[in-house]
């Protein structure tokens, strides 16, 4: 079973949190918005507690993450 | 028996021709033996869709048809809607569905309101007609979804697929040929196209052709005589774009498969003449689809337009920006609610490939098309 | 407690909590910059935020506590619910009462918006634009320190960068986003 970092691009209004508590994971395009390496990312253990903390965080509740 | 061969102009002559609706048969093992696929671009094996329907669901038609180079939704609503609203009943009746929709361009509307009327008496289910908005992402899955529940038709940030949340949104196509599929059986189905890409689809022909329009072809067919049936090129051709908007210039000599030219999108195949710049063309195309998006995610909302207005400008003659128009590609890509970035990126791509010549002639003033 | 001291510190948490809930509205503003501020990363912005509105919240708690002890504030626990009938100033005392329900309003549903969805947290959260304005009228109608030429010098500090804030928010290019 894995956890995957969901974004939502419609709510997603590139403020950089994620950016900031991921950044083996996330990069940051010109215009501000996250840049994961592939759609719905799978988190490694180490770094599933940042990112409940990026998705607490998120100004516009664009994160979610998603156990499959 | 093509669909094109199964028009009518109404319900009698339609029986007539076509024979009544076959309810009784196991629609959905017909369709998964046939190994019919989804006509509306994506090209999902729809025994698959159907299958995973649990009962009490919706099904909707998708005569959206946003891709403004395709016209094949249109011609068969008007020509064959009986064969389409056949197909829409056999399905909602293999799925236990509780809600049926029609969602329409607006040109299609007039022609599969008559043939509703008429069909009272003769549909199990009621349909309501949903009229689309004449967009390009009007007929994306999610958006379909939206507009049928009355919101704005966009696309939205799905977690699931539709059908798992009881929706099952089928191009009026693959319906077409559902409801052949449950007449003539699925060998019948079988006995065109390839074995790993069976039966006939629609593809509209544009550009540089004698006679533009709706052609219907089997699977596997080599492009040249799909450019025969639409009177023969006109005059020579450079490369044809496969697949629509969000599809990839080819050779002429390419063959219609998916294997052979990985997505034929919508079935959209537009001639590109030897004298006709496809640089400029590619310019339109992609100046269009960055204003063609929903506006509602980040990077597709500001990548797209700056990506058009890259290539726009390699177009004009500044070679050296073609790879900031590959960067803004793969930045665009797989960042969005929808896959209009990707496919965009992918239209992108195969320009600078297919007319990298061309670029360096830009740059040094010269253009095919002048000569 | 001596009465002077109840009023001392009573009022004195009050302007702590003003502070508070500046910074919070500030900070909640800028974070649609999508950048650090003043040396702090984005989520730090965020947090801060977060905290310097729950800080706020007990400020408060002490401010409406301890007047209600207060001979002079005359206050009730009913007049921190209930706006406009309190003994002492009735309007500017309602006008903190208002911002009070809407402070606690705000939090909570803060708290639990993962829960609210979007759309409603966000609906309720524009009311920090009608809760600033009505803590600082409360602050500068009720108070004694109103005249006093320090608190004269916070409110002007306070308004001035709320002011900034809101100015930038409510630009064209940001309405538009």
């Amino acid at each position: 079973m894995s956890v995957r970092l969901h974004i939502d691009w419609t709510a997603c209004d590139g403020r950089g949190l994620c950016t900031e508590l991921l950044p083996e994971l996330l990069g940051r395009d010109p215009w501000g918005y996250p840049i994961p390496r592939q759609r719905d990312p799978e988190l490694p253990p180490a770094l599933v507690p940042h990112a409940e903390r990026a998705a607490r965080l998120c100004p516009t509740l664009a994160l979610r993450l998603v156990k499959r | 028996m093509t669909l094109l061969d199964a028009a009518a102009p109404d319900l009698a002559t339609h029986a007539r021709r076509t024979g009544p609706v076959p309810w009784g048969r196991a629609i959905v093992a017909d369709v998964a033996a046939a190994g019919l696929t989804g006509r509306g671009g994506a090209g999902f094996p729809t025994a698959r869709k159907l299958a995973a329907m649990g009962p009490g669901g919706v099904v909707i038609a998708n005569g959206a048809e946003g891709e403004p180079a395709s016209r094949k939704d249109h011609t068969l609503l008007t020509s064959a809607p009986h064969l389409v609203l056949d197909g829409l009943q056999l399905v909602a009746e293999a799925v236990g569905a509780a809600r049926v929709f029609c969602y329409l361009s607006p040109r299609s509307v007039v022609a599969v309101e008559a043939a509703l009327a008429e069909r009272r008496g003769w549909d199990a289910r009621p349909v309501t007609l949903v009229v689309a908005p004449e967009t390009f992402l009007a007929g994306q899955e999610s958006a379909v979804l939206a507009a049928v529940e009355g919101r704005r038709a966009v696309p939205t940030d799905r977690l699931r697929p539709a059908v798992h949340s009881g929706y099952l949104v089928q191009n009026v196509e693959t319906l077409a040929h559902i409801a052949q599929i449950a007449r003539y059986g699925p060998s019948w189905f079988r006995s065109r196209g390839t074995p790993d890409e069976p039966g006939t689809f629609l593809t509209t022909v544009g550009g540089a052709v004698r006679s533009p329009g709706v052609y219907e072809v089997p699977l596997g067919t080599p492009l040249p005589m799909l450019l025969e049936k639409a009177g023969g090129a006109a005059g020579r051709l450079r490369v044809v774009l496969v697949g629509g908007y969000h599809g990839a210039w080819m050779a002429p000599d390419v063959t219609l498969s998916r294997v052979a030219v990985g997505t034929l999108g919508a079935g959209v195949v537009v001639a590109l003449g030897e004298e006709d710049c496809g640089l400029r063309v590619a310019a339109r195309i992609t100046a269009y689809l960055a204003r063609e998006g929903a506006g509602q995610c980040g990077p597709c909302r500001n990548g797209l337009p700056a990506l058009a207005a890259t290539l726009a400008g390699v177009a004009a003659g500044v070679a050296d920006r073609a790879p900031d128009v590959a960067r803004l590609a793969a930045l665009v890509e797989g960042r969005g609610a929808c896959h209009h970035p990707d496919g965009t990126a992918r239209f992108a791509r195969s320009t600078l490939t297919t007319f990298a010549g061309e670029i360096a002639r830009h740059a040094r003033g010269d253009c095919v098309a002048r000569r | 407690m001596s009465t002077e001291a109840l009023w001392d510190f009573g009022r004195g948490s009050g302007v702590v909590a003003l502070v508070l809930v500046t910074v919070s509205v500030v900070l909640g503003i800028l974070t649609r910059r999508g950048e650090p501020i003043g040396g702090l990363p984005r989520f730090a912005v965020t947090e801060v935020h977060r905290n310097a509105s729950l800080l706020s919240v007990a400020f408060l708690a002490l401010h409406a506590g301890l007047l209600m002890f207060d001979p002079y504030a005359q206050l009730r626990i009913f007049d921190a619910v209930v706006p406009f009938a309190a003994g002492y100033r009735p309007f500017w005392q309602g006008l903190g009462t208002v911002a009070l329900d809407l402070i606690v309003a705000l939090v909570v549903t803060s708290l639990l918006r993962h829960r609210l969805g979007r759309r409603v947290w966000r609906a309720i959260h524009w009311l920090a634009y009608a809760l600033w304005p009505l803590a600082v009228a409360h602050a500068v109608g009720t108070g004694t320190d109103a005249s006093s030429a320090w608190f004269l010098a916070l409110a002007t500090v306070c308004v001035v960068t709320v002011a900034g804030a809101a100015g930038w928010r409510f630009t064209r290019k940001e309405l538009a986003r």
